[in-house]
């Protein structure tokens, strides 16, 4: 579709520029608020739109907890960002290795009942954690798994997305590849490690963007199974922060949310090339 | 180097309680050093013997020894032969080098032992400027030589080929086949070569198997399988027009079929056949008439330089008494003469 006309070009750039403003506007607001003083925010009305001269002094209070101006004590977000990083790291790694290597099981090796099996996972995209939270709970609850990093990472490691995702890409690696392999003498892990892996690279970047994401964005999960403060992650340190019996400090609460977008914002813009390549990439 | 046998090899596939018998009781020797090539249409077999004298089918029965050793149950790995892959099968991600050295790092040989052979290889196949490249920065003809190489570095007893050269242009075919007979000279590896293409299975072969529906219809020289095709299936399948099959000619005997290749029958009146020209070809060097004996077709190659029938006209023709080749009508085996 090449099609020169103003007024199409006018309509569609306007579309896009509101598109952004929608999203952007709120990040702004958020990011002018975690610069101002906790009384400029209560007072104003409505608030500032001009970036306010505590930008340090909240952030600080944000990374690193404390006393504020108006007496209450505020938790460290400073080890919550470090919890978040590790949960979201463990569940887009384990669940990238835990969907290569079924994907792997179901496509090339021939066991009773495979296709069973492999419906049977693709049936668990119908039972996300939200849908079996209690008896997931109490299975994590029995092992003592509460306030570990274990119980906030295993239940959501096992993935009927990215296990399709791996099965698909695996299917259309040609046969003749598998047989080089074999006559070269590679066995099955062989191929796997030398050949498959390889050859998935930007799937995997792809869906560890993905679901680094969906590990960081974590918050039912993390707020049942975490009553320890040194196992929560930001997010749920934000509601804390909110709920807190005194008066909210709205400026650390922008600054601790504007600290949780940074991370997975990196991921992004990071591995923007991989992940864009991953998904339309279909070069083998 | 070695022997390869196969003994009374038969392919069964099972579905249900359906089963399918693909080939049936293949037995031949591929002499050491002997390149013979496997040749028939699409469906009669010849890749799945291949893949299971490769290892990369079962085989239901019989045996299949390289030297000494009988290899029906071992892996590939195991039964030191070499493939190249119609598609050429390079692993997408390493370089030419790595490509050619991976079979041989899985067998731990020394580093400096790889690079020499891989080295070697790449300097008969011209490969050497190219190592660093990845597949998909190669040619096609490029890529097939890799695959060439990632042969030739395992220094195999048995070469397989399937159809190796069925992805590349006419052009670049013709080169690539004289390529694989010089390659065969220097280093004398006992190869096996399927291939549908007959002008391939010609210029290539000291000898060729022929096959249709899973049975070996004939096993040997190109020249005798040209000159003496042992069926009627051979003899319509080699040679390019087909060898004119008659059921009714002149003074043939019932029940049987006779054969005269095209290029055997001359414009001299007498003894021989009336015949009238459908259509004329002209193809440079020679013409091919499409002409009627009684209810029989038949094509006849004359020299350019001879005057030729013109379409719709009646004219005379004579087989060689000594080029023609009597068929039993029933079985289509070669009746010897």
């Amino acid at each position: 579709m090449i099609e020169r006309r103003p007024i199409l070009d006018f309509v569609a750039h306007a579309t896009l520029i509101l598109g952004v403003a929608v999203v952007a506007f709120p990040v702004y607001l958020t990011l002018v608020a975690s610069t101002q003083s906790a009384q400029e925010i209560a007072q104003s009305r409505p608030l500032s739109m001009w970036p306010g001269s505590h930008f340090f002094e909240t952030y600080r209070l944000a990374l690193f907890g404390g006393e504020t101006s108006a007496g209450s004590t505020l938790p460290a977000g400073g080890p919550m960002l470090l919890v978040s990083l590790i949960s979201a790291l463990i569940i887009a790694i384990g669940k990238i290795a835990i969907s290569l290597l079924s994907a792997f099981a179901i496509v090339y090796f021939r066991f009773p009942l495979r296709n069973l099996v492999f419906w049977m996972i693709f049936v668990t995209l119908m039972l996300p954690v939200e849908v079996r939270i209690g008896p997931t709970y109490e299975v994590v609850s029995n092992l003592g798994m509460l306030n570990s990093y274990a119980g906030l990472t295993v239940p959501l490691i096992a993935s009927a997305t990215a296990t399709f995702l791996f099965r698909q890409f695996f299917l259309t690696v040609p046969d003749e590849l598998v047989e080089a392999a074999r006559v070269d003498g590679a066995g099955p892990m062989r191929f796997f490690w030398d050949v498959l892996l390889p050859m998935s690279a930007t799937s995997i970047a792809a869906l560890f963007v993905i679901q680094f994401i969906y590990g960081w964005n974590q918050y039912l999960w993390p707020l049942l199974v975490t009553t320890d403060e040194s196992m929560y992650p930001i997010v749920l340190g934000i509601k804390r922060l909110i709920a807190g019996e005194a008066y909210t400090e709205w400026n650390v609460v922008m600054a601790t949310a504007m600290l949780a977008m940074i991370p997975p914002a990196l991921v992004v813009i990071l591995m923007q090339k991989w992940f864009v390549k991953g998904l339309v990439d279909t070069e083998k | 180097m070695a022997t390869l046998t196969l003994r009374n090899v038969t392919k069964q596939y099972h579905q249900g309680k359906q089963s399918l018998q693909v080939i049936h009781g293949v037995n031949a020797t591929v002499h050491d050093g002997e390149f013979v090539v496997i040749v028939g249409p699409s469906g009669c077999g010849k890749s799945t013997l291949l893949r299971m004298v490769a290892g990369l089918e079962d085989i239901t029965g019989g045996d299949i020894l390289i030297g000494e050793r009988v290899v029906n149950t071992l892996e590939p790995a195991e039964r030191d032969i070499a493939m190249v892959f119609q598609n050429y099968a390079l692993y997408p991600h390493m370089s030419v080098f790595d490509n050619m050295a991976y079979g041989l790092k899985i067998q731990k040989l020394p580093k400096d032992e790889i690079r020499a052979r891989v080295e070697k290889a790449a300097g008969i196949l011209e490969l050497m400027p190219l190592l660093e490249r990845k597949p998909r920065q190669l040619s096609g003809g490029q890529r097939q030589r890799v695959a060439m190489g990632r042969a030739i570095v395992r220094q195999p007893q048995v070469f397989l080929f399937d159809e190796p050269l069925s992805n590349l242009d006419a052009k670049l075919r013709a080169q690539t086949r004289l390529e694989i007979q010089k390659l065969h000279r220097e280093l004398g590896i006992t190869s096996l070569f399927v291939t549908h293409d007959q002008v391939e299975a010609m210029t290539l072969a000291q000898r060729m198997i022929v096959m249709n529906g899973g049975r070996m219809e004939q096993f040997d020289t190109p020249e005798e399988v040209y000159n003496r095709p042992a069926s009627t299936f051979v003899a319509s399948f080699i040679g390019s027009p087909p060898m004119n099959l008659l059921k009714a000619a002149p003074g043939l005997a019932a029940g049987r079929i006779v054969g005269i290749r095209p290029e055997h029958i001359d414009l001299t009146p007498g003894s021989g056949w009336r015949l009238q020209a459908d259509t004329v070809e002209l193809l440079g060097a020679e013409r091919l008439v499409h002409a009627r004996l009684g209810s029989e077709l038949l094509t006849l190659r004359l020299d350019e330089s001879v005057p030729a029938p013109r379409a719709g006209e009646t004219f005379e023709a004579t087989p060689r008494a000594e080029r023609l080749h009597h068929f039993d009508a029933d079985t289509g085996l070669r009746l010897q003469a």
